[in-house]
C-alpha cells in the first residue's frame, strides 16, 4: 500500500511539482530569513568575536552593549591588573571619530586604539603590512572594505570608479594627521563604519579631550584560573563589570533583541514565510487529496481500512515534506554562498536547518490533517455515486 | 441444484433514508430479497428508486436503518466497523460505473489491488493479476496505464480486479452503460462467464436491457421495494468468448 500511495503522489507529475515547489518554497523563505537573521545578530557582536585573544571584557557596570562605551578613569587598569589571577590586562580605545578624507568629506570611523605596548586587540587579519606597522609614526590601519567604499579618494576622472585608500595615503582625525600603515580585512559589523586601528594613546591624541577615556579593560586569566570565578573577582575588586567574551555577545545580541525592531520585523518574514508556505503546500496537499478521494473510497470499499488510508496520506506528506525540504534548504545554502562576501548578512546555523524541518514537518502535518478529517468522514458509498 | 439454492444475500424488510439538512429522502422502503449462491441477479428499475443504495448495502459499504441483511450468514450491521471492512476485502468484489481504477497504476497493479489490501505480498499479487487480465482478455495490457486503454478495456481491468481474490459476492452498478453497445454485451458475457463460478453471488444493477437475457433472475424495484422477480433461462455465451477457464 506504501508504494500505491507513492505511485498515486508522482503519477501526477504537474501537481507532484506544484506541492514540492510550495513546501521548498517554504523551506527555503524560512531558512533564508533566519540565516539572514544570524547573520545580522552576528555582525552586532563582531566587534567581540574579532578580538580573539581577550578572554575577558572589563566595563563600566552601566554598559549594555559593545557600542554602548563608558569610559573608565586610567587607574582602574592598574587595579585590574592587581586582581589575583590576571594574567595580563590592557587598554583598548573604541569610539567614534570623524576623519576627514583626501577630498574634503567627513566620515564617522570606529577607531579602535590599542595597547601600545603589546597591540593586544588588533585585527584578525591584515591585508596589506603589518600590525607592527603601527608602531610608526601617525600610523593607522585601515579595513578593506571602508578603504575601498566610504574612505575611498575621488576618482582621476569623473565617472571613474573611486580609487581606494591605500598604505602611504594621509587622511586627518580630528584635524591630526595619520598615515595608513596598513589595510586589514574585519568582520562586518552592525553598523558598518570604516574600522581604524591605531595606538591606544594615539586614539587618546585623536579623540577630543574628555576626563576618561579607556573604553574597555581586556584581560587574560592565568593559567588554571576558570574565568568565570576572575570575572566574579575582578567585579568584587573593583567595583566594574567583567563579562567573558562570549557572555558580552551574549549580553549584546540580547540589548538588540530587546531594544531595536529587528526581532519583531524578521520575527514577522519569517511567520509570513511559514504561512504563505503552509498556505501554498496546505492547499495544494488537500486538493490533491480531494482529487484522490474517490480513490481512496475505492480503496475502502475494497477492504482497505479507514487506517491504513490514513497511513498512506502520512505517507505522501512525509514524502513531499522530505524532498520539499532537502531542495528548499538546498537553494537557501546555494544563496548563501552567492551572496558571500556581500553585504548581505547570512549565516545558516545546523541549528536553522532542525527549526526548518520542524516548520515543514508541522506544514505537511497541518496540511494531511484537513485530508485525513476528510478521508475519516469517506463513507466508501461514495465509490458508486457517478 | 444443491449449491444455487443455498442464499448467498437474505434482505428481510430493509429500510434506508438519506437525511441531508432538512430534506429526508426514503431510499429503501422494506426491501425483500434473496440472492441465490451461483446466480447472476440483475437489479433494474427506474432512476432514484433505490437499486444503488440496495447493492451498497448488501456490499456492506453503506448500513440500513432497520431490517436484516445477512451476506453469507454473516450479519454485516452487527460487526464492528473494522471487521466489517475485513470481511468485504475477503468476499465481496465491485464493479463500479465509473470504473474507479487507479490512474497511476498500470493496468496489472490496478488488479492487483485487492490482493495488496489483504497483504498478499506484491510479487504474488501481480502474479495473479496478470493471470485474470488473461481471463477477461488483455493479457497484452498489463503494464498500460488507465489512460491508454478504451472503456471496454478499463471495464475489463475493473473486472480482472473485482475477481482477483475470489469473492463469493460481486456487486456492479452498471456495468455497461458507459460502454457502447458491441462492448457492453461482450463486458457482460466475460462476467458471465468467468465470474460466475461456483456458489459465487454476482447482483448487476442495469438500465441496460440488451443485457437482460444474460441474467439468471431479474429483480425489478420501484420506489424502494422490490416489485417482483421474474426467472428466466440465461442466454448462453456466445462460442467467441469462451475461453477455458484455469484455477
Ligand atoms: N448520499 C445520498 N444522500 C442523499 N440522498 C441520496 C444519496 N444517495 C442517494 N440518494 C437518494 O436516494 C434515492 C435512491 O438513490 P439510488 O442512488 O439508490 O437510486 P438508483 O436506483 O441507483 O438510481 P439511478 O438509476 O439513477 O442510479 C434517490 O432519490 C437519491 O436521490
Ligand atoms: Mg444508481
Amino acid at each position: 500500500m506504501n508504494r500505491i500511495a507513492l505511485q498515486m503522489l508522482t503519477g501526477d507529475r504537474a501537481k507532484y511539482a506544484g506541492i514540492i515547489m510550495g513546501i521548498a518554497f517554504a523551506s527555503l523563505l524560512i531558512t533564508q530569513q533566519m540565516s539572514i537573521f544570524v547573520g545580522l545578530m552576528t555582525r552586532t557582536f563582531s566587534t567581540i568575536s574579532d578580538l580573539g585573544q581577550a578572554e575577558i571584557w572589563v566595563t563600566d557596570p552601566k554598559v549594555q552593549f559593545i557600542d554602548d562605551v563608558k569610559p573608565l578613569a586610567e587607574t582602574k587598569l592598574l587595579r585590574v591588573r592587581g586582581v589575583n589571577g590576571v594574567e595580563w590586562a590592557v587598554p583598548l580605545y573604541k569610539g567614534l571619530l570623524k576623519a576627514r578624507l583626501p577630498s574634503g568629506a567627513f566620515q564617522t570611523c570606529n577607531v579602535m586604539g590599542l595597547d601600545d605596548a603589546t597591540l593586544i586587540g588588533g585585527p584578525p587579519e591584515m591585508v596589506a603590512g603589518t600590525i607592527q606597522d603601527l608602531r610608526r609614526a601617525e600610523g593607522v590601519i585601515v579595513d578593506e572594505v571602508g578603504a575601498r567604499t566610504r574612505l575611498a579618494k575621488p576618482p582621476a576622472r569623473p565617472g571613474e570608479p573611486a580609487t581606494p585608500l591605500t598604505v602611504g595615503d594621509t587622511l586627518e582625525l580630528n584635524d591630526q594627521r595619520a598615515v595608513v600603515v596598513g589595510i586589514c580585512r574585519v568582520s562586518r559589523t552592525f553598523q558598518s563604519q570604516p574600522v581604524i586601528y591605531t595606538t591606544y594613546s594615539r586614539a587618546r591624541r585623536f579623540a577630543p579631550r574628555e576626563r576618561k577615556q579607556l573604553s574597555f579593560i581586556l584581560a587574560k586569566a592565568k593559567p588554571g584560573v576558570d574565568p568565570a570565578e576572575l570575572c566574579a573577582r575582578i567585579e568584587a575588586d573593583t567595583g566594574l563589570s567583567a563579562f567573558q567574551a562570549r557572555d558580552f555577545q551574549f549580553k549584546t545580541v540580547r540589548y538588540y533583541l530587546k531594544y531595536t525592531g529587528i526581532p519583531i520585523n524578521f520575527g514577522m518574514s519569517v511567520v509570513l514565510g511559514f504561512l504563505v508556505g503552509t498556505a501554498i503546500a496546505g492547499q495544494t496537499f488537500y486538493n490533491f487529496t480531494l482529487e484522490n478521494l474517490r480513490q481512496f473510497g475505492a480503496l475502502k470499499a475494497m477492504g482497505a481500512s479507514t487506517w491504513s488510508i490514513l497511513r498512506m496520506i502520512l505517507l505522501q506528506a512525509l514524502f513531499v515534506g522530505l524532498v520539499g525540504y532537502g531542495i528548499g534548504i538546498g537553494l537557501a545554502a546555494l544563496f548563501g554562498r552567492a551572496t558571500r562576501g556581500t553585504e548581505l548578512a547570512f549565516r545558516m546555523l545546523p541549528q536553522l536547518l532542525g527549526i526548518t524541518a520542524l516548520a515543514v514537518v508541522l506544514i505537511c502535518i497541518l496540511a494531511s490533517m484537513l485530508s485525513i478529517l476528510k478521508v475519516i468522514r469517506l463513507e466508501p458509498a461514495i465509490v458508486f455515486k457517478s | 441444484m444443491q449449491i444455487a439454492s443455498q442464499l448467498a444475500v437474505v434482505c428481510r424488510d430493509i429500510h434506508k433514508t438519506y437525511v441531508t439538512g432538512s430534506t429526508r429522502t426514503a431510499a429503501l422502503r422494506g426491501v425483500e430479497l434473496e440472492v441465490r449462491a451461483g446466480e447472476l441477479l440483475m437489479l433494474v428499475g427506474p432512476s432514484g428508486c433505490g437499486k444503488t443504495t440496495l447493492i451498497s448495502v448488501m456490499a456492506g459499504i453503506l448500513n440500513q436503518d432497520q431490517g436484516d441483511c445477512r451476506v453469507f450468514g454473516e450479519n454485516l450491521l452487527a460487526m464492528r466497523a473494522t471487521q466489517r471492512t475485513r470481511f468485504r476485502g475477503q468476499n465481496v468484489g465491485f464493479v463500479f460505473q465509473a470504473h474507479n481504477l487507479l490512474p497511476a497504476l498500470t493496468a496489472r497493479e490496478n488488479a492487483a489491488v485487492p490482493l495488496l489490501i489483504l497483504g498478499v505480498k506484491r510479487a504474488e499479487a501481480l502474479r495473479r493479476a496478470e493471470h485474470f487480465l488473461e481471463l477477461v482478455g488483455i493479457p497484452e495490457k498489463a503494464h498500460v496505464r488507465p489512460a491508454q486503454l478504451s472503456g471496454g478495456q478499463q471495464q475489463r481491468v475493473a473486472i480482472a480486479r473485482a475477481l482477483v481474490h475470489s469473492p463469493r459476492l460481486i456487486v456492479c452498478d452498471e456495468p455497461t452503460s458507459a460502454l457502447d453497445h458491441v462492448t457492453g454485451q461482450k463486458v457482460i458475457e466475460l462476467l458471465r462467464q468467468v465470474a460466475l463460478d461456483g456458489e459465487r453471488a454476482l447482483v448487476i444493477v442495469t438500465h441496460d436491457q440488451r443485457i437482460f437475457p444474460y441474467a439468471n433472475r431479474i429483480a425489478a424495484m420501484d420506489d424502494g421495494r422490490i416489485e417482483h422477480i421474474a426467472e428466466q433461462t440465461p442466454l448462453a455465451v456466445s462460442q467467441s468468448l469462451a475461453r477455458p477457464l484455469e484455477p
